[in-house]
């Protein structure tokens, strides 16, 4: 009897509808994010994401459809993100049937949010997203991580979808997150979002290290063995991923069948 | 048709275990008003966030909930499972319904074990003939996210988990019920508890 590691898929959603996966083999309306949450449901998911990066606020009330109708159908932990700023919005979310916010440039900005959403709905349901660069410019004050080539460098938060930097050291705000309140870490390196070379080791394992609550790892798988990877060396908790998925690379199934054959425990 | 009533006292996201209810056959009504709470043939206590604040806001419908016990089948879920028990450590010390003997407690530290117990684990069956479990596998894999759990003795213990310590994952009293994972949220064995909870009422 053990904890299973996870595996999520994660939808981006503009207007209600999936941006990726088009291509998604199988289903004649593959655009729209319930029936493909549906079918990762099938496939064996532990959870599912929506992204909103729909622009406008006044077009919330298409992700609360959305999210009411994959509550009725999924049966399976749902978190939502993207452009939740206040109470009212994570209330409004989950109200709809998420399971789970996801709170990533409104948490940098006001890091209050974390701690107030986890006194009005548990920490359970706060997930900090951080996004992260590798910087090389000294910084004193950063904690320093080495990476393979045996140079070091420290990691800083971007938000707004990855254009600002922020001057943040990501291991320290993960760790301030936890303080807060969040009860997950969903962790996207800029260096290897969609470069399917593999998850960003050095700092997903740095900050798994560094925090006592979940981490996931997110950006760049592109093979089975970089899955095996993310668990085995970069000590995450769960696996995030969209094209792989999306594109019909791979089943979720498919890859959990790979993963036990490593050793490493999934529920299937 | 019977009955079930799922207490809404604000703690949010009712609806997939609305669903999965009605998916098993019942009429669900998604109240606070203590008239139609005891007028139900079953009711559902949800329950998601911290023990105190939960318990706060159920306020005057605790009394509804333990009189109703008496008479229908009771379920709660994860926090609502807590709440059925006699105490918690969560942020103080604090009194609970006191419908199953037994206390909420904090998962010790350990190294190597993250806080909250958050993913897929499985159950062991400790109480395989209980209708609750009737068709569930041994070794079924459920969707827990908790930070605290019960403690309470095996009599009253229907599965079991293992994270960092052995935990009754799944209680009952006669016809109270309360399970730590989120059976709305664990696929076809979720809908399956679901479906034979809606069974007894």
């Amino acid at each position: 009897m053990v904890l299973t590691r996870r595996i999520i898929p994660c939808l981006d959603l503009k207007d209600g509808r999936v941006v990726k996966g088009t291509n998604f083999v199988g289903l004649r309306d593959a655009g729209d994010p319930v029936e493909l949450a549906g079918r990762y449901n099938e496939q064996g998911a532990d959870e599912v994401v929506f992204l909103d990066i729909t622009a406008s606020k006044e077009k919330r009330g298409i992700i609360i459809d959305v999210i009411q109708r994959a509550a009725d159908q999924l049966f399976l932990p749902l978190t939502v993100g993207g452009g939740l700023k206040s109470l009212d919005d994570i209330q409004q979310i989950l109200r709809a049937g998420a399971d789970k916010v996801s709170l990533n440039t409104s948490a940098v900005h006001d890091p209050s949010l974390l701690t107030r959403g986890a006194e009005a709905f548990g920490t359970q349901c706060m997930v900090c997203a951080i996004d992260v660069r590798r910087n090389t410019t000294p910084n004193e004050k950063a904690i320093p991580v080495s990476l393979p080539d045996g140079s070091t460098c420290w990691y800083e938060v971007v938000i707004y979808g990855g254009s600002k930097p922020t001057g943040i050291d990501a291991v320290a705000w993960a760790k301030e997150a936890e303080e807060r309140g969040a009860g997950e870490i969903l962790l996207t390196s800029m260096e290897t979002d969609g470069t399917k070379n593999g998850f960003d080791i050095p700092i997903t394992a740095a900050i798994s290290d560094a925090v006592g609550i979940p981490v996931v790892a997110s950006g760049g798988v592109g093979t089975l063995e970089h899955f095996y990877d993310g668990f085995k060396n970069g000590k995450a908790d769960a696996c995030l991923a969209a094209s792989v998925f999306h594109y019909g690379e791979f089943t979720v199934k498919e890859v959990k069948e790979y993963l036990r054959g490593r050793g490493i425990p999934v529920r299937l | 048709m019977t009955q079930i009533a799922i207490i809404d006292y604000g703690v949010g996201n009712l609806r997939s275990v609305m669903r999965g209810l009605e998916k098993a056959g019942a009429a669900i009504v998604v109240t606070c008003d203590p008239e139609e709470i005891a007028a139900s043939d079953g009711i559902v206590l949800p329950g998601v966030g911290a023990f105190r604040e939960a318990m706060d806001k159920l306020g005057t419908l605790q009394e509804v909930v333990i009189q109703s016990s008496r008479e229908v089948p009771l379920l709660g879920i994860c926090l609502g499972m807590q709440m059925l028990l006699e105490t918690s450590e969560e942020h103080g010390f604090h009194k609970g319904l006191g419908l199953i003997p037994g206390n909420v407690k904090r998962f010790p530290k350990m190294a190597g074990f993250k806080v909250p117990h958050m993913g897929w684990n499985s159950l062991t069956l400790e109480k395989p003939d209980n209708p609750l479990l009737a068709g569930v596998r041994p070794d079924e894999s459920v969707y827990f996210v908790h930070s605290y759990y019960a403690d309470t003795t095996p009599e009253y213990t229907l599965t079991t988990t293992e994270y960092i310590c052995p935990f009754a994952s799944a209680v009952f009293r006669g016809n109270v019920y309360g399970v730590q994972f989120h059976p709305e949220k664990s696929g076809a064995a979720g809908l399956k508890m679901l479906e034979n909870f809606t069974g007894m009422v």
